[in-house]
């Protein structure tokens, strides 16, 4: 399958021209960027990630780890009389489980989720890149459009692509 | 989209710099040799940093014996040293991710080697600890492990053990936070390399990162929840560190004031040393173009803000001690103040309280040269306060008999000079080898809050050397929008930036838009 892949040099250009090009029915399949694009997601139809939802069950595993171990160290296995401090009863201690719980519970959000979001991403390392210009982490901005799903020619597409103020085509 | 911002603000990135720019300014000191005062520096470094490595070996071979501790002042230098880095390490996740929630642009030039900053600050923390040990091949035990002792367990009671999950969880959460931000810069790098084995290294650390849509809405997504969750955890780290103390019954250690009272003195000092090494570094680098006058006194007001709370959490102390009528706290303070370590203490509260109140004054606010002094003597004042707390508290207990005083052997200012030798020689070899800002951040507020966003002078005019036929059909005739005095003027101001894809020269010279500006 052919692709197609208009660059621009600003941020704005490619989002108004996507716009543009979306509204005459052309599928835009992915957009690079040096940095991110604010409002380009609904406009090429890239959906809201699901990570946090992720990160919020890590965050639960984490802080029932924390407490399922604390009450059985402290409480089950080895009871310890410290200072005279409570140790019979889960309730009683609760508070000095807190720290240890919170800390707990940021330490299995933040790597699950870190971990979650480069596989997801397909980023790990000695992966390929598969950004199609070596400019488009540094000042340009390129759109990916499969030609077959542009609901228009080629000579065409790329005239409308002119006409949103791409700098550059390329095919591929 | 890009909401510009009023004129009266001061831009954050001087000098109309384009996207290109901004990577060839971030990338050149990758890309370009050390000079010979790099060299120097980092000799001076390397060679302090052996001298501790040397003392660290010495006291793991013979023993604490070798530091200046006795039974009464069983914490000293160790633990002073512990506190005053982990302090240090406060400012760069207070500067990336509580500035993140807040939205203040300013953070976008100093969060990457605030952060670079903190996991070192922390690195040099956690030896501590390690070494007072006395066998630091025992460090796993405060680990739950099941053992052959009848499976006996840490105290998870103990606000030690917090300390330990405490600091744990900060450093490997503000490494994975630290790290998520690099890779899409770590590609920038990649993507200028021309020698094979950067280029290879620089793809391994980038991790393939491509920057598409979809990649960008995950990093905004992990970016916002990590803060979201960092924030909590840097308040809840010096917090624990002050239950080590809090905790106990030690006159003078024994108060309820000490967690609020410890962050605020963290993030005092560690903003002073984040001062130190960007003085330093925008000269060095010669970054003056986005860590400006402005970013130093944003950094300065939170110096003194943070400063003043410190010396209010002082005051409070003192009264408390008057007040509670307790014998033992009111001496313990007494005898910080006027006793055998008198020096110490008023130290503390003149390079604590009264040097940050000198930022009041805009002039010197805004200077260089006072901005480095005084950050290099808060960070002074930080160390005396956590020497003042520990030593003056244990120096003289319940028992008259121990009273005693502490003397520091050179082993104890040995590792602790070695902490600092070792901590410049990481931070140097990351100003050459990491891209210093966060290009993909900083990026982001060019058009907004840039020298070039705020004057709108976006088109600077059509003299590309762009022989791409589709500008020439497409160039409209240049519509000045001049969108910057409303302050809603959002829409204008997508307008002219799109009046933008005339001008696709990354060149923007001065005489252009000075015929823009005639135009208007």
């Amino acid at each position: 399958m052919s692709k197609i892949y208009a660059m621009y040099d600003d941020d704005a250009t490619l989002l108004h021209g996507a716009e543009k090009l979306v509204a005459k029915g052309v599928h835009i399949k992915d957009v690079f960027s040096p940095f991110p694009i604010h409002g380009i997601d609904p406009v090429i139809g890239v959906r809201k990630t699901r990570l946090a939802i992720c990160a919020f069950i890590y965050g639960l595993t984490g802080m029932s780890l924390a407490l399922i171990g604390m009450y059985y160290f402290m409480i089950v296995d080895w009871p310890m009389n410290i200072g005279g401090k409570p140790n019979h009863y889960f309730y009683q201690n609760i508070p000095a489980f807190i720290p240890i719980t919170f800390e707990l519970t940021v330490l299995c959000t933040a790597h699950g989720m870190a971990i979650t979001y480069f596989l997801r991403n397909k980023t790990l390392p000695g992966m390929k890149a598969k950004n199609p210009d070596p400019r488009t982490t540094d000042d340009k901005f390129v759109m990916e459009i499969n030609t077959a799903e542009a609901g228009m020619d080629e000579a065409a597409l790329i005239s409308e692509l002119k006409a949103t103020g791409a700098i550059e085509i390329n095919k591929a | 989209m890009h909401v510009v911002e009023a004129e009266i603000r001061e831009p954050l990135i001087l000098g109309e710099k384009s996207y290109n720019d901004i990577t060839e300014d971030v990338c050149a000191p990758i890309e370009g040799k050390a000079n010979a005062l790099w060299y120097f520096v980092f000799g001076l470094a390397g060679l302090l940093a052996l001298w501790g490595v040397g003392n660290i070996l010495y006291t793991v071979g013979v023993g604490i014996g070798v530091w200046g501790l006795n039974k009464t002042v069983g914490w000293a230098w160790d633990i002073t040293n512990f506190v005053w880095w982990v302090g240090i390490g406060h400012a760069g996740t207070l500067i990336s991710a509580v500035l993140l929630l807040f939205r203040q642009r300013w953070r976008m030039a100093i969060n990457r080697s605030a952060e670079a900053m903190t996991i070192f600050a922390v690195m040099m923390a956690a030896l501590f600890p390690g070494i007072h040990m006395g066998r630091i091949w025992q460090a796993y035990w405060v680990l739950p492990l099941p053992n052959q002792f009848g499976s006996l367990w840490p105290n998870f009671n103990s606000p030690l053990l917090w300390d330990v999950f405490a600091i744990s969880t900060y450093f490997s959460v503000s490494l994975v936070f630290w790290y998520i931000g690099l890779v899409p810069d770590f590609a920038t790098v990649r993507d200028r390399m021309v020698k094979p084995l950067p280029k290879k290294i620089y793809s391994i650390l980038a991790f393939g990162w491509s920057g598409n849509a979809k990649h960008w809405n995950r990093f905004e997504e992990v970016s916002l929840v990590l803060a979201g969750l960092a924030t909590p955890l840097v308040f809840s780290v010096h917090s624990i560190v002050s239950m080590d103390f809090a905790t106990s019954v030690i006159p003078g250690w024994h108060t309820t004031i000490f967690p609020p009272y410890f962050v605020a003195g963290a993030v005092f000092s560690g903003f002073a040393m984040v001062l130190t090494l960007m003085l330093v570094m925008r000269k060095v680098l010669r970054l003056e173009d986005y860590l400006t006058l402005k970013h130093i006194e944003y950094m300065n007001i939170i110096v003194m803000l943070t400063g003043s709370m410190v010396g209010v959490a002082y005051l409070t102390e003192l009264f408390v001690a008057w007040y509670a009528g307790v014998e033992y706290e009111g001496y313990a303070f007494m005898n910080r103040a006027t006793g055998p370590y008198w020096w110490a203490y008023w130290s503390m509260m003149t390079c604590n309280v009264i040097s940050p109140q000198l930022m009041w004054f805009k002039k010197i606010r805004r200077n260089l040269v006072i901005t480095f002094i005084l950050s290099v003597i808060v960070n002074i004042g930080m160390w005396f306060e956590r020497f003042v707390i520990i030593v003056t508290s244990l120096h003289r207990d319940f028992l008259t008999s121990s009273w005693t005083q502490f003397h520091p052997t050179y082993v104890d200012m040995g590792v602790f000079l070695g902490t600092i030798g070792l901590f410049f020689v990481l931070f140097l070899l990351y100003s050459r080898t990491f891209p210093v800002l966060a290009l993909n951040e900083v990026k982001t507020i060019l058009r907004a809050t840039g020298e070039y966003g705020v004057k709108g002078s976006s088109s600077h005019g059509h003299d590309d050397h762009h022989a791409e036929p589709v500008v020439e059909e497409t160039a409209a005739p240049v519509v000045e929008e001049a969108p910057v005095e409303a302050p809603a003027a959002e829409e204008a101001a997508e307008e002219s930036t799109e009046t933008e894809e005339e001008s696709n020269d990354e060149t923007s010279e001065e005489g252009d838009n000075e015929e823009n500006k005639e135009q208007e």
